[in-house]
């Protein structure tokens, strides 16, 4: 009798969770079934290659808005993964406690600063003494969001880096800081390298910070100090606008943004596979 | 050659814990010193006290002094990497570099030493896999990673990782404690050729291994040294009522 308890209780608890896991599953099909849905029809050669036609023309691309984006992308990678990266090692490797404990809890609260505050802060320092909307200060909007996730999963690797390898190097004669870059740092690459791909589809999706600094623009990209466009402004000034035309494209653009995140993500995943630190 | 290493008054904290109290002990040249003792006698600390690894850990301290051709590495302005250098070590667990080649793995010490020439690697790489007994296994799979070996080729792969560097010393910590019997028979063998060259300390909890391989052992209790002296004598007429305890499996 028991034992059938028992065996019931053991299924009940595997069928919840699963039940839990497909429903994590379920919104990203939701989501993706949708777009493909309303935003497929919109999708051509055209809309990869081709500027915003003016209102009221049909057809146009954003190819503007996808060039814009990787450059940002680009700008916000170069200044918050040497910093995250950096800062992230020096956090799992330094002995002493009470300035990582600080600076741990600092980029804990930076981390849940909802982005349109990003925004004004770069509007303040960047776009107000620029006197003009710029890539550069989208670019480092993006990059503040970046720095402390790419910070603490760093941390977080490098720690999962068993102490024998440290104490190996180091018993060669080899320098700390030598241990830290040749033999940490590699072993934890896998990890680190998924949190970044993680962290850059975080921002590639980041509208409110480049309000205030992108700007958006309906044309190619002209100098890193002039407004750029960008696929999520793109996708929101599209879809709040009042033409059917334009909401196709809105749902072809988000359809583009989660595909290339998709593919970024499996891109790094199989990158870096079997290359972990647990054997 | 190797050399021996003279040990006076050696004392060891983990922060205000005292885990080593006074040792005083000779490292013989060319020849195996084993120390045993039961766990958390401080055997592991003293002998991570040899190559100044014992300081690398969080609020570990270190007084008294061990000398290398009297120069006693424990005097200001002796650089411990250096000495790491000269004294080598191996693990308790087999730990080769995961993300290194078999080729890597020996070579990682002299690269980051500063040697970059290709012909030199090869040839010392080549020397350290044959002196660790691992060469006729390894050659033809240099590119593959380390951690592909089996546990006691790991093991080997980090002797030979140890000894490209060309020590004066080498320290075993428990080195077979992770491995099968045959696998330790083949280290134990490894121990007999190399102390023909350099000069080996090994701790290890098995006593039988102990008196297989030393000509020097030191029983360690609770942080002292209790006795030291030939093995022979050590494992056949102790002298103190401890040691003799310990080796008849009275405690321990």
């Amino acid at each position: 009798m028991s034992a059938r308890i028992r065996r019931w209780k053991s299924d009940t608890v595997s069928v919840l969770t699963f039940l839990s896991a497909l429903i994590v599953v379920c919104p990203l099909l939701l989501i993706f079934g949708f777009l493909l849905l309303k935003g497929a029809s919109a999708l051509n050669l055209d809309f990869f290659t081709h500027l915003p036609k003016p209102v009221g023309e049909a057809g146009g691309g954003v190819a503007n808005a996808i060039v814009g984006s990787l450059i940002m992308i680009g700008l916000a990678v170069c200044v918050g993964l040497p910093v995250g990266i950096a800062g992230g090692v020096y956090l799992a490797e330094s002995r002493d406690r009470r300035l990582p404990w600080v600076v741990r809890f600092i980029a804990d609260v930076l981390n849940g600063v909802p982005s349109i505050v990003v925004g004004i802060f770069a509007y303040t320092v960047v776009v107000l003494p620029m006197r003009r909307f710029s890539a550069l200060a989208g670019g480092l909007a993006l990059g503040f969001i970046l720095i402390p996730i790419v910070l603490r999963t760093t941390e977080e690797m490098v720690r999962l880096v068993p102490n024998a390898l440290r104490e190996a190097g180091l018993g060669l004669g080899i320098k700390r800081w030598k241990v830290t870059m040749r033999i940490v740092l590699p072993a934890a690459r896998a990890g680190i390298l998924t949190g970044v791909m993680v962290a850059v589809a975080r921002i590639a999706g980041e509208t409110a910070p480049l309000l205030f600094t992108a700007l958006g623009n309906r044309f190619w990209h002209q100098g890193l100090d002039q407004p750029i466009a960008a696929l999520p402004l793109q996708i929101y000034a599209y879809a709040i606008a009042p033409y059917e035309d334009w909401h196709r494209q809105a749902w072809a653009g988000a359809l583009v943004l989660i595909t290339l995140v998709f593919l970024a993500s499996l891109a790094a995943r199989v990158a870096t596979r079997g290359r972990t630190i647990a054997r | 050659m190797g050399d021996g290493l003279y040990v006076k008054g050696l004392r060891a904290w983990f922060g205000d814990t005292l885990v080593l109290k006074g040792v005083d002990l000779t490292v013989a040249p060319n020849a195996v010193t084993a120390i045993i003792g039961p766990s958390g006698c401080g055997k592991s600390t003293f002998i991570r006290c040899l190559n100044r690894m014992h300081e690398t850990v969080q609020g570990a301290r270190v007084a008294g002094q061990v000398l290398l051709n009297s120069e006693n590495l424990y005097a200001s302005g002796v650089d411990p990497v250096q000495v790491r250098r000269r004294i080598g070590m191996v693990f308790q667990k087999p730990n080769p570099f995961p993300t290194m080649s078999i080729f890597d793995n020996v070579a990682a010490g002299l690269r980051l030493a500063g040697i970059r020439k290709k012909s030199q690697l090869q040839e010392e790489v080549e020397r350290a896999l044959r002196h660790a007994a691992l060469w006729d296994e390894v050659k033809d799979d240099l590119d593959k990673s380390g951690v592909s070996l089996s546990g006691g080729q790991q093991q080997r792969l980090c002797i030979a990782r140890a000894l490209a560097v060309d020590p004066q010393i080498l320290l075993m910590d428990e080195p077979c404690s992770a491995l099968d019997p045959i696998a330790t028979a083949r280290i134990e063998e490894l121990i007999h050729d190399l102390k023909k060259e350099l000069t080996i300390a090994i701790v290890t909890h098995n006593m039988q291994q102990a008196a297989r391989v030393s000509e020097w052992t030191g029983f360690f209790l609770l942080g002292e040294l209790v006795e030291f002296g030939v093995a022979k004598e050590i494992f056949t007429t102790p002298r103190d009522r401890r040691t003799e305890d310990y080796i008849t499996g009275r405690f321990g």
